[in-house]
């Protein structure tokens, strides 16, 4: 019964016993390690990281996903029923409603993840320089608190009036937008961590100011930078489809899904296919990006998990 | 508490001096030159240069600045290149529709989001709390514009229940009022009620993590009032603050929802004057919704000395 080993030598006084081991209480439970524990872990990290990978594959390979020319017209093919010759049918001009939403990706994503990178970058920028100096705090702040009360949809809005629409136009009058709400986020954290004892610590041992901010504040920063940026990646898709669903965004010539559910607005109460393939691709990828980094803010920040 | 309300007050002035900064100058870098637009194509170069004195566009940048508040502030907004009506008129004739599309959605979003947030807190970890934050997730995802189309699509064209899109006047009787504004309401208030829903739960997770939660369940409080009497109250100044920083999210999504719907408002006047290069109208629009937006928020934030009496700055 007892498979207990004694070593050599120790013999058991006579009256005494070995006790058993005892059982476990609790039943044993598996380490999630590994990049398969970490996703099963989180869940919405692997939802979403999946959904988006799937975008991101449709988007690269549009052209070969049995795809046509997404600008071909067909005139004599117009608003056909989805079938076997158009899967997702045809617009007022014949283009297949498919080809676009596939192409469509590209702008989408594009502009996503441009914004984001962008807008993380600059804004990640201006709150290091407004947590360290106490003037340009004054000054910058001020200006972030006039820009942020320009509704941020708005904002876009009137950038785009004044230039043509372009995709690059697009990102840069949403990253404007954006900017003002990441600098006042590192601007945040920066000024809690200043008063952190390590910080306290490196000043008194006479570490140098930039070494300060680039060795001992910016890599604290980042973490809430990257949740941050998956969420403007979100609100960027959705501001740029809203741009070209108004007619103040990427020009009419390129398909993206604001574009075609701009130009399915006139039918959709008799074709309303044309709208709602773009509505499903647009909902899904910004639900992928909003899962992604629900699911990061969940696994670098714990604590915020109970907050948000 | 008064100099707080003072102190306020007076903050709120340089912000709107940056929002009217920024706006002016958008006007100011806008192509094209109103002076040759006015001036027709028979125009010689000295009619163009008489009627830009006359405009007072040859005049530098701040003294234009100067000149363009001045006339805010005596309520002229300027004039349409496009229809040239003054475009104060132009938005008072346009302001009932998105008026009341935002203050329907407003007591919508609030009298459902703060009840979905409060239960899912108090609920918390259980299916109802994940369904109330499943919901926030979505509603974060799905772009006004496709909840609107949906709506459309299901209660309008399908079930033939409410009107397919338009406005009707208040005036002409509060129920086609309301019907025509339902829909829209409930398209453009669904990321809102998500925020709103999103922090009422937090906030009140971390109040009923109180002592003094602890304390009225101690002394026998019921379950409502711990909720509502105790609990709520105290989360009331962040639930407040969101609902003040979320109209920034109607404002926005009425542009989109006016248009889904054909509701003829500020945000129909905005994307029709964004087509026509309209540019004192975008920006008699764009400054108007900031306004308002400002002031909204001072009014939230003086509303906090009422919430929490502690508050002094």
């Amino acid at each position: 019964m007892s498979t207990t080993t004694l070593p050599p030598g120790v013999t058991i006084p006579p009256g005494l016993v070995i006790a058993q081991p005892t059982q476990d209480i609790l039943s044993n439970v598996k380490p999630r390690r590994g990049f398969f524990g970490f996703l099963r872990r989180y869940p919405t990290i692997a939802i979403g990281g999946g959904l988006l990978l799937m975008m991101l594959f449709i988007a690269v390979f549009a052209p070969f996903l049995w795809t046509k020319d997404p600008t071909a017209l067909a005139p004599a093919l117009r608003t056909r029923e989805p079938g076997a010759q158009f899967w997702f049918g045809s617009d007022m001009l014949g283009r297949d409603v498919y080809s676009r939403v596939l192409y469509g990706a590209r702008v989408s994503l594009l502009v996503g993840f441009s914004v984001a990178f962008f807008a993380s970058v600059i804004g990640l920028t201006i709150g290091l320089i407004s947590g360290f100096s106490r003037l340009a705090d004054s000054i910058i702040m001020r200006v972030m608190d006039g820009m942020m009360s320009i509704p941020p949809i708005l904002l876009a809005i009137a950038l785009m009036a004044l230039t043509r629409g372009s995709v690059q136009n697009v990102i840069l009058a949403i990253t404007i937008a954006e900017v003002p709400r990441v600098s006042r986020l590192v601007r945040g954290v920066v000024l809690s961590l200043r008063e952190q004892p390590y910080v306290e610590a490196a000043v008194a041992s006479g570490t140098k100011t930039p070494v300060i901010i680039f060795k001992h504040i910016l890599p604290n920063t980042l973490a809430p930078l990257t949740v941050q940026a998956t969420f403007i990646c979100a609100a960027a898709m959705i501001t740029e489809a809203i741009l070209s669903f108004i007619g103040a965004g990427t020009p009419p010539i390129i398909p993206s899904w604001g574009n075609i559910m701009a130009e399915g607005r006139a039918l959709w109460q008799v074709k309303p296919y044309i709208v709602f393939f773009p509505a499903i691709f647009l909902s899904i990828t910004v639900l992928a990006v909003n899962l992604l980094g629900d699911g990061l803010r969940d696994a670098i920040d714990p604590r915020l998990a109970t907050k948000l | 508490m008064w100099a707080y309300i003072v102190r306020r007050v007076l903050a709120t002035i340089p912000v709107m001096a940056v929002v009217a900064l920024f706006v002016f100058s958008l006007l100011y870098l806008a192509p094209g030159d109103p002076a040759a637009v006015i001036a027709g194509d028979q125009a010689t170069p000295d009619d163009v240069e008489r009627i830009r004195a006359s405009l007072g566009l040859d005049r530098p940048y701040l003294v234009r600045f100067g000149a363009w508040v001045w006339d805010i502030l005596h309520g002229d907004l300027g004039t349409s290149i496009f229809t040239n009506l003054p475009v104060s008129h132009m938005i008072a004739q346009r302001i009932e529709p998105t008026l009341s599309l935002m203050v329907v959605t407003l007591i919508l979003a609030v009298s459902i989001a703060v009840p979905m947030g409060v239960v899912a807190a108090w609920k918390q970890g259980t299916s109802i709390d994940r369904a109330v934050m499943a919901f926030a997730v979505l509603g974060f995802s799905v772009p006004v514009f496709v909840v609107g189309y949906l709506l459309a699509f299901v209660f309008a064209l399908e079930l033939d229940w409410l009107p397919v899109q338009g406005y009707t006047p208040f005036r002409e009787g509060f129920i086609p009022w309301m019907e025509n504004l339902i829909l829209p309401a409930v398209a453009l208030g669904g990321v809102y009620i998500a925020l709103i829903a999103r922090i009422t739960r937090a906030t009140m997770l971390e109040v009923l993590s109180q002592d003094y939660i602890r304390t009225a369940r101690a002394k026998g409080a019921g379950q409502r009032s711990i909720l509502f009497l105790h609990a709520l109250k105290n989360a009331a100044v962040p639930i407040v603050t969101i609902i003040g920083i979320g109209i920034a999210l109607l404002i926005g999504g009425a542009v989109v929802t006016e248009s889904v719907f054909a509701i003829p408002g500020l945000g129909r006047l905005t994307v029709d004057a964004i087509l026509r290069r309209d540019y004192p109208v975008i920006q008699g629009v764009v400054l108007l919704f900031s306004f308002v937006y400002v002031l909204v928020n001072l009014l939230i934030d003086l509303l906090y000395t009422l919430f929490d009496p502690r508050i002094r700055y």
